[in-house]
């Protein structure tokens, strides 16, 4: 039979986890920087780490599953983190959110081709709510007006 | 001569223009305009707020948009010229000169990123003073300054510091926990983007106090701003040897690590912070035993939140006492207050304990921003609970707020207007629970499904009064059952909310009535 055991299946992975000094400590700074680049992580991706940081891959699915921020599949081009935490709901964070999904044509945590509506927890923006975060950026005071030229914007950077 | 205009590289300010702004001045003042990026001062709904030196001293103005910089240059801003968002000069503004600015003195003062300007403005004072201490007189310093913990549990620090100066270990870790999980709170995130400097200064000042030669700082990963320009701090830290050997010629050591959550609010509970730290899934371990005998890698650790360790170098350098005479009781020093939600004047108000919820919500915030009366307001994040206006002459302290039936946690205050649904908040905070839930315990993990269903029924009138009965019952188990604090106090808002406004949790009848 066949083994792939001593083949590195993700070069790109591999790398990372020898920046990280093959550190198992370091597990979720690694899982950041492969989907940073990647976009999601694959299969290949955390078996080449579990590989790596000499753990099993039970171990690398658990963490994985635990945290929200990591995806096991390809998403939407960009995503729109909208805050539904307490302080936006305040200012109305339902209503733009009700308003994102019509816009958009997706659904809060529902996937979507180009653009992916996801929720956000806080986003330490409270005084300046509803708040939103694309691409590393954040923006106060949105509203239905401004969530529109927010994608339209990170739309056009990204063709 | 050009002119020094102070614009904020706070991610709050950037998300309203601050940015543009600048690049905007820049353009159009050339040669004439020396641009300083600071933090905030916290008055952020006049962000982005501009700052012109003068020589009676700063004048804001606010909230400047891109397309009014051509009327301030009009206006003659470099002189401090009038215009109709010149808000005077910035210290005379009265958010601002009613604080007692402690640990956030240079938050908004300073260019964020130069240890020249830190230094300057105090920094380092603390460090040179704690580097010619002795480690038990750093404790016993930082014990007399009556300083407790801020990121919610209130635990005072010097008697944490103790217990892990007392561990033989030769190797101790020091974490400081910027994962700001609860909503309306934003202080460790305009301290770490405002002055990253004074949290590295209170590490190393905790470092050597109990031993430890090795920190990390644990940053959400919503905060990428912060993550960068923390980055940035330690780097300028190194590279000017006040991080790694022999730091500032002396025999102490200590070396800083960022580490970046993934979006799990139980992380920021210190036991799951540390597991997360470990590469680990974010579980929450019994106690004992505490972090302080065996924490990170089982070694001796001590967690504290970001705005309790940038409040050490005051301590250090302006002495416990200067501090302690500050607040009220048992709650000594002050408090970064996160005022937000539907609020006319939302922002970081740091003020001595004893302040009341009145001063802050109608006078500090005057009043509601859509200007509709003010229902309640949330105390202390999503486990924090709801308190009314009738309630508003509490004070803010630890004990008077949990008097009051409430906590302060992290010091965060959201206001809600009359539209909102009380019933709506109290089925999200068992949502949230239900999200967050590390799942180790059934009544937090299971309890917030059955909590949230429970309301539902509630809400469509479904045989309210047992249902009622069903919810109270279920609220004392999580609060007597949970491992820790997110099963144990998700009935807070909760109950407070039912108690406030019981009229809402009686079916769908009277909320038509309206
Ligand atoms: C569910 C939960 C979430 C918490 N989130 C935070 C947080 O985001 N930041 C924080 O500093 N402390 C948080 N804490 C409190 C920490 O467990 C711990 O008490 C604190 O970091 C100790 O530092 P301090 O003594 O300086 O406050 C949380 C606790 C619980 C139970
Ligand atoms: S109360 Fe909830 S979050 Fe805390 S340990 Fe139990 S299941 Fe985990
Ligand atoms: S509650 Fe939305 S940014 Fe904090
Ligand atoms: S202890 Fe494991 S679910 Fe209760």
């Amino acid at each position: 039979m066949v083994t792939l055991l001593n083949t590195v299946e993700d070069k790109f992975a591999r790398e990372i986890c020898r920046d990280h000094g093959d550190k198992s400590d370091e597990l979720l700074e690694i899982l950041h920087a492969v989907q940073h680049e990647k976009g999601h992580l694959s299969d290949g991706a955390l078996r080449t780490i579990a590989q790596a940081l000499n753990i099993s891959r039970a171990e690398i699915h658990g963490v994985v599953s635990f945290y929200h921020d990591y995806k096991r599949e390809a998403g939407a081009q960009f995503t729109l983190h909208i805050c539904r935490a307490e302080a936006c709901q305040a200012v109305g964070a339902d209503e733009l959110i009700t308003e994102a999904e019509t816009l958009f044509d997706v659904k809060l945590d529902g996937g979507g081709e180009d653009v992916a509506l996801a929720a956000a927890y806080c986003l330490g923006n409270c005084a300046l709510g509803p708040a939103v975060l694309v691409n590393e950026k954040l923006y106060g005071r949105v509203d239905k007006a401004k969530i529109k030229a927010i994608a339209a914007q990170h739309m056009a950077q990204n063709s | 001569m050009s002119v020094k205009i102070y614009i904020p590289r706070d991610s709050a300010a950037l998300s309203v223009g601050a940015f543009e702004v600048a690049e905007g001045i820049k353009a159009k003042g050339g040669d004439d305009v020396q641009i300083i990026a600071t933090g905030s001062r916290g008055m952020l709904w006049l962000e982005p707020l501009v700052e012109v030196e003068t020589p009676e001293g700063r004048v804001a103005y606010g909230p400047v948009q891109p397309e009014d910089v051509k009327s301030l240059f009009d206006a003659d801003f470099l002189k401090g010229g009038d215009h109709k968002l010149r808000q005077g000069l910035t210290e005379e503004i009265p958010y601002f000169a009613k604080q007692d600015r402690l640990t956030f003195a240079r938050v908004g003062v300073i260019d964020r990123l130069s240890l020249e300007d830190y230094e300057a403005h105090g920094g380092l004072k603390g460090l040179k003073a704690a580097l010619s201490m002795t480690p038990e007189k750093i404790v016993e310093e930082v014990l007399e300054s009556g300083l407790r913990g801020r990121g919610g549990a209130g635990f005072p620090t010097g008697i944490k510091w103790k217990t892990a100066l007392a561990q033989t270990s030769e190797q101790k870790y020091i974490c400081a926990n910027a994962d700001e999980g609860d909503s309306g709170t934003f202080a460790d995130r305009m301290l770490m983007e405002g002055d990253p400097f004074s949290l590295i200064e209170g590490m190393i000042i905790g470092g050597r106090a109990i031993g430890a030669q090795t920190g990390y700082v644990y940053i959400r990963s919503e905060y990428p701003h912060a993550i960068r320009v923390m980055r940035r701090a330690v780097k300028a830290m190194e590279d000017a040897g006040w991080l790694g050997q022999n730091i500032g010629g002396s025999d102490a050591h200590f070396d800083l690590h960022i580490r970046v959550g993934a979006g799990a609010y139980i992380c920021g509970e210190e036991s799951s912070m540390l597991e997360s730290l470990e590469g680990k899934r974010g579980q929450v371990k019994v106690k004992p035993p505490i972090p302080a005998i065996s924490g990170l890698f089982n070694k001796p650790t001590i967690v504290n939140n970001v705005l309790t360790l940038a409040t050490v170098p005051f301590i250090l350098s302006e002495g416990a006492k200067t501090y302690a005479d500050y607040g009220q009781g048992r709650s000594r020093g002050t408090q970064p207050f996160q005022l937000a939600g539907d609020v006319a004047q939302g922002g970081l108000i740091e003020m001595a304990f004893g302040v009341t919820i009145e001063e802050i919500v109608n006078e500090f915030g005057g009043g509601t921003r859509s200007g509709r009366p003010v229902k309640a307001v949330q105390i202390g994040g999503p486990l924090g609970g709801y308190l009314t206006p009738e309630q508003f002459s509490t004070s803010l302290g630890y004990e008077s707020l949990s008097e009051a039936g409430g906590m302060i946690g992290h010091g965060g205050i959201v206001v809600y207007n009359d539209t909102t649904s009380m019933m709506k908040m109290a089925r999200y905070a068992m949502e949230f629970c239900e999200l967050e839930s590390c799942g180790k315990c059934t009544p937090c993990r299971i309890g917030s499904v059955r909590g949230k269903e429970t309301l539902d029924k509630i809400a469509a009138g479904d045989d309210v009064a047992a249902n009622l009965d069903v919810l109270d019952d279920l609220c004392d188990l999580m609060e007597e059952a949970s491992l820790c604090a997110m099963g144990g106090l998700t009935p807070m808002p909760v109950r407070t909310a039912m108690k406030a406004f019981p009229e809402e949790f009686t079916g769908p009848l009277e909320k038509a009535a309206e």
